[in-house]
């Protein structure tokens, strides 16, 4: 059959469009270069080390069980010596970033909250922490509108690193759980990467 | 001669109007002057004395909210820092109170402190209704059995918690003090001797002979610190060929900047820092002597040029222009009645720790009045327990009668803090 320019033309544009979408183009964007669960990933091993570095090295070593230096307080502002302790440390972290991008947010949340603004809200931070308080050990990843805005959300296990973790929240007057073991999962971090 | 057509007036009529209308509005913004008639509405106590320096917080046509944010944190920033802010903005950002924020945005500071809408803005210059506390803790009752029925707008009233500053409310610090007497065993009450120094030498004044030196103003400076220092005519005045009759307060702001900058952050000195004219007492909205009104806010309003006198300055000076209950009590009040007096100054303007050592006078008066609760750990708690001070401080009568007299009302925070602590006796917050 032969062909005039103009079909020619007309036939070629469904195959040019689909080899710029295979390549990226015909109005779509260009793939994010990272992938969201690996971007949390890394970002959580990151918080991770540091929480448990500051809880080992900082308040274990200079705290009442090491050479009792400083004092690890809730209302540390108030001591002459007082130290934010790990939990406020890491959320003084996420507020610092909170300021410095909009790229992602981070929160530590638990089902058994001292403070209960830091209780599960949405339904994917429901579910992610009842995962992973249900599976130690493991993730959960999901997706979910906030705001008209799509996200991708990660929730990993926060676990007590140390007995005073346990000691504290089992001993607050605030905590609604008193039975934490050292290597329990007490919480969960709760990282948010926006997708649009 | 032709006459000119009906459309042809209209037209001229209609150009005439819209360049006249043009320049009419041009004119106050290009020559920064008349700016009244953009004025969406009378600003709030706060603020109306810099109302007509818009760009103090306009910086920018563009930007909305962001621009007017900006401006807020200018200003405000650097005390909702010192004193840990319990709702910072950043609490808001996070998506999961993406919900919260189309409640109430409270990412910004003009969800709750809207400008320019007067009659409906409250104190503290919140124009929000007073129960916005629901919008976050609604289920507060559960939580807080004690809490359970009390109404969300005696949240902030009832001398029980702040917005933004609640150092002195938190219940740790409640129950810390809760045994606290009304009157502590120590008070601590900083002397302010009147600067009046007797020098072992005369200290000759360097003003050039071409001034007529005026006895009673060098005898002053004589038998001031500025003479014991060694601050000469010369240093304040200038030089022969440069001598200012009157230095402006920039002179003074050059040694004194800490004490600058809280003078120009409070009500007496904004104006200054927007480059306008200095306030007169008649611009003020609380009871001024209407024989004060003409005069103008300077340092030398409260400190007379070459005396320096503190003891002048903490009470004398601040009674020449207020004239509220509260000031009028205070020479029949126990504070004034002590051997070494509570002044006006002891609790409006507290000497604060310098981050280089030293202390300072804080000369924003307004800086532990936004709410008074704000005094309580500035001031307060130098002689007085924390249970009285909280009271005392939620009772107006009291606070008119300038504190003569016990408080006749209870804030019960103390109270409930205590009752909790007594249904866990056995824990602790502290880490071990």
């Amino acid at each position: 059959m032969k062909t005039t320019l103009k079909s020619r033309a007309v036939m070629s544009v469904p195959l040019l469009c689909a080899t710029l979408l295979l390549t990226g183009g015909c109005g779509q964007k260009e793939a994010a270069g990272i992938d969201p669960k690996l971007y949390t990933d890394s970002l959580f091993a990151v918080m991770n080390a540091d929480r448990a570095n500051y809880t080992k090295l900082i308040i274990g070593r200079l705290g009442p069980k090491g050479a009792d230096a400083i004092k690890p307080n809730e209302h540390w502002e108030d001591l002459a010596n007082g130290a934010p302790l790990p939990a406020q440390m890491f959320r003084f972290g996420a507020e610092v970033v909170a300021e410095t991008t909009d790229e992602f947010t981070y929160s530590l949340q638990s089902i058994w909250p001292i403070n209960s603004q830091n209780a599960p809200r949405t339904e994917i931070e429901k579910a992610g922490l009842q995962h992973i308080a249900d599976n130690p050990g493991s993730n959960f990843y999901g997706e979910e509108q906030l705001g008209g805005v799509n996200y991708f959300t990660a929730v990993y296990p926060d676990v007590a690193v140390a007995a005073p973790c346990a000691d504290c929240h089992n001993n607050h007057k605030d905590s609604p759980r008193r039975d934490f073991k050292l290597g329990d999962v007490m919480g969960g971090v709760v990282i948010r990467v926006p997708l649009d | 001669m032709k006459a000119l057509s009906a459309k042809t007036v209209l037209w001229s009529l209609w150009a005439t109007a819209v360049i006249g209308l043009s320049v009419w509005l041009s004119w106050p913004l290009i020559f920064e002057e008349q700016q009244d008639i953009f004025l969406a509405g009378a600003a709030t106590h706060g603020h109306h004395q810099i109302e007509l320096a818009c760009n103090a917080c306009h910086t920018s046509p563009f930007g909305g909210k962001e621009v007017l944010q900006s401006a807020c944190i200018a200003c405000h920033g650097a005390e909702l820092k010192a004193v840990s802010d319990s709702h910072p903005t950043k609490k808001f950002t996070d998506p999961r109170n993406a919900d919260r924020i189309e409640r109430l945005d409270a990412r910004y500071c003009i969800a709750c402190h809207a400008e320019h809408q007067l009659e409906r803005t409250r104190p503290m210059g919140v124009t929000l209704p007073e129960d916005f506390c629901f919008e976050c803790h609604e289920d507060v009752g559960r939580e807080r059995p004690s809490h359970a029925g009390i109404g969300f707008e005696t949240c902030a009233s009832a001398g029980c918690h702040n917005f933004h500053d609640n150092l002195a409310l938190y219940e740790d610090f409640l129950l810390k003090h809760s045994s606290d007497p009304w009157l502590l065993e120590t008070q601590r009450i900083l002397e302010r001797p009147s600067q009046r120094e007797d020098l072992a030498e005369r200290v000759e004044p360097d003003a050039p002979d071409s001034v007529v030196a005026d006895e009673a103003p060098t005898a002053d400076w004589q038998h001031s610190a500025h003479a014991a220092a060694g601050v000469n005519c010369s240093d304040c005045h200038g030089s022969e060929q440069q001598w200012q009759p009157k230095p402006l307060q920039s002179v003074c702001a050059g040694c004194h900047e800490r004490q600058f900058e809280g003078f120009t952050a409070g009500k007496h000195g904004m104006r200054l820092a927007q480059g306008l004219s200095p306030m007169v007492v008649d611009q003020a909205r609380i009871a001024m002597k209407p024989e004060a009104g003409h005069r103008e806010l300077t340092c030398n309003s409260c400190h007379s040029a070459h005396a320096y006198d503190r003891q002048v300055a903490a009470v004398d000076s601040c009674q020449s222009c207020h004239d509220s209950e509260h000031s009028r009590n205070y020479a029949q009040s126990a504070h004034a009645g002590l051997e070494t007096p509570v002044t006006c100054a002891t609790c409006h303007m507290p000497r604060q720790e310098s981050p280089d050592g030293g202390f300072h006078v804080q000369h924003n008066q307004s800086d532990n009045l936004r709410p008074n609760e704000k005094m309580i750990r500035s001031v307060c708690l130098d002689c007085h327990g924390l249970g009285f001070a909280i009271d005392a401080l939620a009772d107006q009568a009291l606070i008119d009668r300038n504190f003569t007299g016990r408080p006749a009302l209870h804030v019960e925070s103390i109270d409930m803090a205590v009752d909790r602590a007594k249904a866990a006796p056995t824990l602790d917050n502290s880490y071990q």
